[in-house]
């Protein structure tokens, strides 16, 4: 027996990967140069007198992938809806500090929340298309703001699910088939092309693959690699592999003695996997805590 | 099945519990057998006593038409009181319980207003009909008035109304109100395109419950829409503000239910218990016609509503 164990990746070798996705240093492609999209500083959330999460300051780019890892009960799900303010749907939720959009705080009051998850999208754990048809599912967002003519929700139903990988497998019964009669990959892409149909510029994750087979979580990936390129990903993962796939730039949160989740160490994938400066990053990514 | 050391199968040990599943098992379905008989026996007396009765010219004549005599009138007043019920009771009723289910939150004032709803669910229905006649007929100088009976009618089926539409809009999943909101609907957008759609099953159930009532209900309508028999309708008439006319809501509206009441309380004649028997037998149908009318309308709400 070897002292290391070997990871195979027979699901990764049978899958068509474009080649830079297939990659596993997706942290080393170079991330876009220009400004941050995201930046909270101090941010704290509580619900009633729980602390869940504690002065978290950080920044996150235009155009890349942010991964938050870390243990159940670490604050990291908690922490991402308070960027489309998805906290204030849970009563007694309290967030302090500040949460920059553009430089826009939008933890400000008078922040229409409206306005606010038309340009932050969410995914959600488990997917969750609406019991409608699948055209009607990413026409939903376009048509709450308004957008009523055919030929435009058309095109922009078509554009939404191409961008979503889906549409090839859904193109003949758009309009006759609900959305909960696909798969839970299939479902999952759905919830990614509804989305994208309200045209985001920031999107949200929160264990998008948790609940899907290896194969269908490895075409999430690459669509998240391929979506890089025009948005803004924060992705929360429990499962590091692909935090290391996907992300370039990972955020490592861990909970304090009192159990309210913090920020340990962020910075660059590459680095926080192969040579994080903080023990506790480096116990919990090689398996020894969590 | 000789002495092996294999265990047999047919374990003696687990014969008290095999013979408590089969004793469950008999139970339950003898319950449901019984429920299914009873409504089963109902609509056959009824079927039998109304053989003969129940003819096209018994539901379409009036009462003084022939020795028999018909009971058109007392059907459509039926019709209408529930028409005319459902009206007021619908969208108050869904309205409430969507602000219950949506908006109102846990406390005080919506601990208080559950208590009212109970309270007033289980106030005896004939006390609801006193409280109409002082109310509407007395006070309010109407008279015996449609209108009046379903006024008080509604009162009496709001709770229960408001009761089981915020029932089944809680049912909806939390996950499906995140999803709309999550993408920039408002609160009202996700309630309306989302929330109330998925909750039509329910919504239709809390109707159907509440349209019985009204079909059912006589004590209520006793005091408030009168007993009077109704001679004949002119049903050309659509003057609303003369009481002659049938599609006015300010004259006395004797239902099914009052008048098989007043018929075997009070009538007087060789037919009177043939009347009775057919009025009840087609009372159940349309009971029955609307259950059924409704749960097909429900699923083609839902169908339009979620995959326009």
């Amino acid at each position: 027996m070897h002292a290391t164990a070997t990871y195979p990746e027979p699901v990764l070798r049978r899958v068509k990967v474009p080649a830079p996705i297939a990659l596993l240093g997706a942290a080393e492609a170079p991330l876009d140069e220009s400004t941050t999209k995201i930046a909270t500083e101090h941010v704290s959330i509580r619900y009633g007198r729980f602390v869940a999460v504690r002065d978290v300051s950080l920044q996150i780019r235009e155009r890349s992938i942010m991964a938050l890892i870390g243990p159940s009960g670490s604050g990291k799900s908690t922490f991402l809806r308070c960027f489309n303010r998805m906290n204030d749907l849970i009563p007694g939720a309290k967030v302090e500090g500040q949460v920059c959009l553009d430089g826009e705080n939008v933890t400000d009051p008078d922040v229409s929340v409206v306005e606010l998850r038309r340009r932050v999208g969410m995914v959600f754990q488990r997917p969750n298309p609406f019991p409608m048809s699948i055209y009607e599912n990413v026409a939903y967002g376009p048509r709450r703001r308004g957008m009523n003519g055919r030929r435009q929700l058309d095109e922009l139903v078509e554009t939404s699910l191409k961008r979503a990988a889906l549409w090839d497998e859904v193109k003949d019964d758009l309009r006759r088939k609900s959305g909960l009669a696909l798969s839970g990959g299939q479902q999952q892409r759905l919830c990614i092309a509804r989305v994208l149909a309200t045209e985001p510029e920031v999107i949200l994750m929160d264990e998008p693959a948790s609940a899907l087979d290896p194969v269908s979580t490895l075409r999430i990936e690459e669509l998240m690699r391929e979506l890089r390129k025009a948005y803004t990903i924060v992705i929360v993962t429990h499962n590091m592999q692909q935090a290391a796939r996907v992300s370039d730039v990972t955020a490592f949160f861990t909970m304090a003695e009192d159990r309210a989740g913090y920020l340990v160490e962020v910075g660059p994938t590459g680095r926080i996997f192969t040579r994080p400066t903080e023990r506790l990053t480096e116990d919990y990514i090689s398996g020894r805590f969590g | 099945m000789s002495a092996s050391t294999t265990p047999s199968l047919h374990l003696r040990g687990s014969r008290r519990s095999i013979l408590a599943d089969r004793a469950a098992t008999v139970v339950l379905w003898g319950t449901g057998a019984f429920v299914l008989l009873l409504l089963g026996s109902i609509i056959v007396h009824f079927g039998i006593a109304a053989w003969g009765v129940v003819s096209p010219s018994f539901v379409l004549s009036d009462p003084s038409d022939t020795a028999l005599g018909g009971i058109l009138p007392i059907l459509w007043n039926s019709i209408y009181m529930l028409g005319l019920t459902m009206l007021i009771a619908v969208p108050v009723g869904i309205l409430g319980g969507i602000y219950m289910s949506e908006y109102a939150g846990d406390n005080k004032l919506t601990e208080a207003i559950r208590f009212a709803e109970e309270a007033i669910s289980s106030v005896p229905s004939i006390v609801v009909g006193l409280f109409g006649l002082i109310l509407f007929v007395d006070n309010f100088h109407m008279g015996f008035t449609a209108l009046g009976g379903a006024l008080a009618l509604t009162m009496f089926n709001l709770p229960l109304m408001t009761r089981l539409s915020e029932q089944a809009l809680r049912a909806v999943p939390q996950d499906e109100r995140s999803a709309s909101l999550a993408l920039g609907a408002t609160k009202w957008q996700t309630i309306q395109h989302v929330v109330v759609p998925l909750a039509i099953p329910g919504l239709v159930t809390s109707i159907i419950l509440t349209a019985g009532r009204v079909f059912g209900e006589a004590a209520v309508l006793l005091f408030t829409a009168g007993l009077a028999t109704p001679a004949h309708y002119d049903f050309t008439n659509f003057n609303l503000g003369d009481p002659a006319s049938p599609w006015s809501p300010l004259r006395p509206c004797t239902t099914m239910a009052v008048y098989i009441y007043k018929l075997q309380s009070e009538g007087l004649g060789i037919y009177v218990s043939k009347v009775v028997d057919g009025s009840a037998a087609i009372l159940i149908s349309m009971v029955l016609a609307f259950n059924l009318g409704a749960r097909l309308v429900g699923r083609l709400l839902t169908r339009r509503l979620t995959a326009a």
